[in-house]
């Protein structure tokens, strides 16, 4: 298994994109090379859009860009588009249904050291939460990219959620992202382990050793799509396995976990554990440090399905 | 200056003046005051300036104009009902259960709206984003903003007046309607906005200052457009909050309300009388 830089493919990959699409506008808010769309700016230079530190004019820039055609993706830091700009979001993007596309990095927690200021534990919850809003967190490079390609698709306003890290290849040939639809990771009917974003990884490995060292087939769902919500595989999993466990890089309040919760109350018959930031503002640390304290680990991901299967530790 | 234009828009404003009052009797609610303020400007506009097509709103080539201060939907509307784009019934409809004009204008709903708006400090970014990609495009339209001078008390659309001169946006026109009033009280009191010319212009604009309630100054200031290449320009377009009716001018208390009993027939009264002084 390899690891690759995130942000550093998408700068690539949206300039293919672009290539093929000369709608496709790019802005940015003076973090161009944080979130590598300088690679877009390099190519197209009379295509982009740089607004300085200025989120909610960038986000009323596009929404006049898409009123005239073109196909604006505007970039920034997750905690600055959803928090900065959001009403612009809603009201001036949301609302009146434009077809923007906004890509942020450092979603989660993992700016680490730079501390609480620019994590973002809450955007998922607020995108979620508006309505005609698609929210979208890929787990890897090859995810990232069917994420990025089927957001430019879609006819609408979409928030792809990207890390600042480096994510473990994951995707293999057979995996194909779709709006609206869990990506099966691993099979099986003893319990469900549902992720998004890059602990599609931490989900993978822990099914792979509850299997080898506990005897459990548990099923892997991928879900980038946090909104629309795979509803149908949620349901499938609440019926045929029973148990879930959701992990995310964001809030225990109002993400993946609660989407899922959603769906299961309403719908299902299943008992659900969310795995998440437990309500509270990380301090300083790497991203392997605060991802330990949040317990977001393989190790915690497998004594919970162990826990729900029956305590067999 | 052509004398029977003029003529011709004192009339329209007055009839919009009217057919406001009509809807504010109907509707029992509604924001006249910011309306009747900024009438006769988007008389000029709708009227002499923009190119537009009432036959045809999605015309590519159009001039495209946002009512920032979206609250003042009521004279967008009066307006662009006699201009074509709806008829007199779907006027009367304002702010019913069901009509396609709401408090605040939706550009799914109502045919020539360009943008959806009532949150204030919003239009300027979308009328940048309109002017950028006409500069992208090579394109000759204008884009044009009507914003409030309570409005740009709003931090963002700082931020949007310096991207505008940032980008030098000549085909981009911000019009203030300065009226001095918003909800709680006279601007300078509330949250003073002097030296307002001075801010305009310290942020790259060139900005002319006239009266909006004068044909003429206000069409030949529209045909100057743009006052400096390279620059957007500015309209600083200083108003009488209400203006119109009596009891509405230069008072916060008539920024939103509907007219009823002896108000309403008031305000009937001297719309009449403004559309008798121009016919």
């Amino acid at each position: 298994m390899a690891m690759q830089g995130m942000r550093n493919e998408y700068g690539k990959y949206i300039v293919e994109l672009a290539n093929k699409n000369k709608n496709i506008v790019a802005l940015e808010a003076d973090l161009k090379e944080s979130t590598q769309s300088i690679q877009f700016q390099r190519a197209y230079p009379e295509r982009y859009v740089e607004v300085g530190i200025a989120e909610q004019n960038m986000v009323g820039i596009a929404a006049g860009l898409s009123l005239a055609g073109k196909i604006p993706i505007a970039h920034s830091f997750a905690c600055f588009i959803s928090m900065r700009s959001c009403e612009q979001v809603r009201t001036t993007i949301a609302y009146p249904n434009l077809n923007v596309k906004f890509l942020v990095t450092h979603g989660g927690i993992s700016t680490g050291t730079a501390g609480t200021t620019h994590h973002a534990i809450e955007d998922i919850a607020i995108m979620r939460s508006i309505p005609n809003m698609t929210v979208l967190v890929p787990g890897d490079v090859a995810e990232m990219k069917q994420v990025v390609e089927a957001a430019f698709k879609h006819n609408g306003p979409v928030y792809i959620r990207l890390g600042a890290g480096d994510a473990w290849d994951i995707y293999t040939e057979k995996d194909k992202f779709e709006i609206g639809k869990a990506t099966e990771i691993r099979s099986g009917n003893d319990a469900t382990i549902i992720t998004t974003g890059i602990m599609m990884y931490e989900g993978m490995q822990a099914a792979d050793i509850l299997k080898k060292e506990h005897g459990l087939n548990v099923r892997v769902l991928q879900m980038a799509s946090v909104k629309p919500l795979d509803e149908i595989s949620v349901q499938k999993a609440a019926e045929e396995t029973g148990k879930i466990i959701t992990v995310e890089e964001h809030n225990l309040l109002g993400g993946l976990g609660g989407a899922v919760c959603e769906v299961v109350a309403e719908q299902g018959n299943a008992k659900v554990k969310r795995i998440g930031i437990n309500d509270k503002f990380c301090g300083v640390g790497s991203a392997t440090c605060l991802m330990e304290e949040e317990g977001l680990t393989i190790k915690k991901i497998v004594d919970e399905v162990v826990n729900l299967c029956g305590g067999k530790l | 200056m052509d004398k029977s234009k003029i003529k011709e828009l004192k009339k329209l404003s007055a009839q919009a003046r009217h057919a406001m009052v009509d809807m504010l009797i109907c509707a029992g609610c509604g924001h006249p005051g910011g309306a009747m303020s900024s009438v006769d400007m988007m008389t000029a506009l709708f009227f002499d300036q923009l190119k537009i097509d009432p036959k045809n709103p999605d015309w590519d080539e159009r001039d495209r104009f946002i009512l920032s201060k979206g609250h003042s939907s009521i004279g967008l509307y009066a307006v662009m009902h006699f201009r074509g784009f709806f008829d007199k019934e779907t006027l009367l409809t304002f702010r019913q259960d069901n009509s396609i004009l709401g408090g605040h204008p939706d550009m799914h709903k109502v045919p020539g709206v360009e943008m959806s708006t009532g949150s204030l400090g919003h239009g300027l970014s979308v009328g940048i984003g309109l002017a950028l990609a006409a500069k992208m495009d090579k394109k000759d339209y204008k884009t044009y903003v009507l914003m409030g001078d309570g409005e740009t008390q709003e931090g963002s659309i700082w931020e949007a007046a310096m991207s505008a001169a940032h980008y030098k946006l000549d085909n981009l026109i911000g019009i203030v309607d300065r009226n001095m009033i918003q909800i709680d009280g006279r601007t300078e009191d509330v949250m003073d906005l002097e030296p307002y010319v001075e801010k305009w212009k310290a942020f790259g604009w060139n900005v002319v200052e006239i009266d909006g309630h004068d044909f003429e100054q206000i069409l030949p200031t529209l045909k100057k457009i743009p006052f400096e290449s390279g620059k957007p320009s500015l309209i600083i377009s200083n108003t009488v909050k209400g203006k119109g009716i009596s009891f509405m001018e230069d008072t916060h208390k008539w920024h939103g309300g509907g007219l009823k009993g002896e108000d309403a027939e008031v305000a009937k009264k001297e719309a009449a009388v403004l559309i008798k002084e121009h016919e």
